[in-house]
């Protein structure tokens, strides 16, 4: 069942092939100016910075921008929808776990998003900056796999704050709220190992660097399997989280009309 | 004709403030993106004393002024986003009857009161930044930075026009232009310097952001102009506005005359 609805995932996405192209446009041009604003830091700082130079950093920015749109770091409302109109009570009359079957299709939709939304943004940046990347095949392994976890736990968090439709209905202030914390502390914006260091304590307290930050340097070859591990870790304990607070929202749970 | 948008404009107010509970969600939502544009600006400014030229304080300020220009300029033409939903679904025949200029009718469709909420919260941090600047206040730099948030304002309300133009050719392209329009705004708040010389030129003459805030800012705190510019380049904000105004209205009327409709 669980590979059915990965495959319903890919296939409900890979309809929207100009909107993927087109998103994957906004991600290069926002490489571009991000990737020129972190050469300058780079420059700036004397040619090297916590472990980037020039090209890394670069890298760091065009790797983030592919990422975007896999890993799905905007937001994500299906859930918080369902519960306000009562969809939901369809989903509570499947034979499969609600949290387990959204998962895979959200799997399945980042399978999906890797080569129109990952491979634009690469093509650009090794044509205008150039990519430092590994040489060996082993980067490559481990990063996918990266990758892979980092959109689970991308999902958890989603599906997390998704649940506060439950007890809110109105998702707008949870998901500006999330919106705006992950997206400094995954390292979206700059390396986390360029915060300062209470912002890099608090970042490290969170799953968000393992989102982003995380998988980045898996692949640029920075770290390896120990990056994995803790992000697994995250993704266990939120995933865990995710169940137990669908059961306690759909005890509270109300559909109307009939 | 501004009788009209005023009678639109009092409409919109009254239904978007009927649910207070949900308008104040919606304000405090839009000032995230105030707070995630402050913290974004933090990090980048975290491991070097300056950037561009620029300090963080000064950083802070051409953003900020950015901020406020784009908040004016998304409250009134920020639903020039929809053109292409017009447009798809057919109901845009029903605004080239009515007797008044379509653009303006589109403009009149939405006044999105949530934008005020960044505005604000843009001004605040304007306020502060220039307040503890320490520059000897002329009148000449008060109307510049009046001028500043005007003229940002207009350019930004150029992009949406020219980028809704554009859309008469695309039906399906919004979200290309719109990168150029975001991207546009992006690039308006670090300091143009930083840009390799194709992508300078790209956000100085085509699309005019560093017009926005940054030659102004250098101009106001009296730093060097870039290579090549006199120094009172940051007056020149009107000009750029003209220009891309200019292209935007002539994209436009060339968008308009396009239109076929799609008929039934």
């Amino acid at each position: 069942m669980w590979p059915t609805l990965f495959a319903l995932g890919f296939r409900r996405w890979s309809a929207y092939r100009t909107a993927a192209l087109a998103g994957a446009f906004t991600n290069c041009v926002f490489g571009l100016i991000r990737s020129a604003v972190l050469i300058a830091v780079v420059g700036t700082a004397g040619g090297a910075l916590a472990g980037y130079d020039r090209a890394t950093a670069a890298t760091y920015v065009w790797l983030g921008q592919a990422l975007i749109g896999p890993v799905q770091l905007f937001g994500w409302n299906e859930l918080a929808q369902r519960v306000r109109t009562g969809d939901i009570a369809i989903d509570l009359a499947r034979p499969a776990d609600p949290m387990l079957t959204y998962l895979a299709a959200d799997l399945g939709r980042a399978t999906f998003a890797l080569l129109p939304r990952g491979l634009p943004p690469l093509v650009v940046g090794a044509l205008v900056t150039g990519l430092a990347l590994p040489h060996t095949p082993a980067p490559y392994a481990l990063g996918l796999a990266s990758v892979a976890l980092a959109t689970a736990l991308s999902f958890a968090c989603r599906w997390l704050v998704n649940l506060s439709a439950f007890w809110l209905l109105d998702l707008r202030g949870p998901m500006t709220l999330y919106l705006v914390v992950s997206g400094v502390l995954c390292g979206l914006v700059v390396p986390v190992h360029w915060f300062p260091g209470w912002l890099a304590a608090i970042a490290a307290a969170t799953p968000f660097p393992s989102m982003m930050q995380a998988p980045t340097d898996v692949l640029m070859g920075r770290s390896g399997a120990q990056t994995l591990v803790v992000q697994a870790l995250w993704l266990a304990g939120l995933l865990g989280l995710g169940r137990a607070g669908f059961a306690l929202g759909t005890r509270r749970l109300v559909i109307q009309g009939g | 004709m501004v009788e009209p948008y005023l009678v639109l404009a009092r409409m919109h107010v009254r239904a978007q403030t009927a649910y207070r509970g949900s308008f104040a969600i919606e304000v405090l939502a839009s000032v995230g993106a105030t707070v995630s544009g402050v913290c974004e600006m933090y990090v980048v400014f975290a491991s070097v004393p300056a950037l561009g030229g620029l300090t963080l304080r000064a950083a802070l300020l051409v953003f900020a002024l950015g901020h406020v220009s784009m908040s004016l300029a998304d409250l009134f033409f920020g639903h020039l986003d929809a053109l292409p939903g017009y447009l798809r679904s057919g109901a845009f025949d029903a605004f080239l009857l009515r007797p008044l200029p379509v653009l303006f009718q589109l403009i009149g469709a939405e006044l999105s009161l949530r934008r005020l909420g960044r505005t604000v919260a843009g001004s605040v941090l304007a306020t502060a930044v220039l307040a503890g600047i320490g520059i000897r206040w002329t009148p000449a730099d008060v109307g510049l930075v009046a001028l500043t948030v005007l003229c940002g304002a207009a350019i930004f309300a150029a992009l949406f026009t020219a980028a809704a133009a554009v859309q008469f050719w695309l039906v399906d392209g919004a979200e290309v232009t719109a990168s150029f329009v975001y991207g546009g705004q992006y690039a308006s708040q670090f300091p143009a310097s930083v840009y390799p010389g194709p992508l300078r030129t790209l956000f100085t003459f085509v699309v005019p952001a560093a017009f926005v805030a940054y030659l102004p800012v250098l101009t106001l705190l009296r730093l060097p102009p870039p290579p090549g510019l006199p120094p009172w380049i940051g007056w020149c904000t009107p000009l750029a506005a003209a220009g891309a105004w200019a292209i935007a209205l002539l994209g436009w009327r060339a968008g308009l005359r396009r239109y076929t409709g799609t008929g039934s």
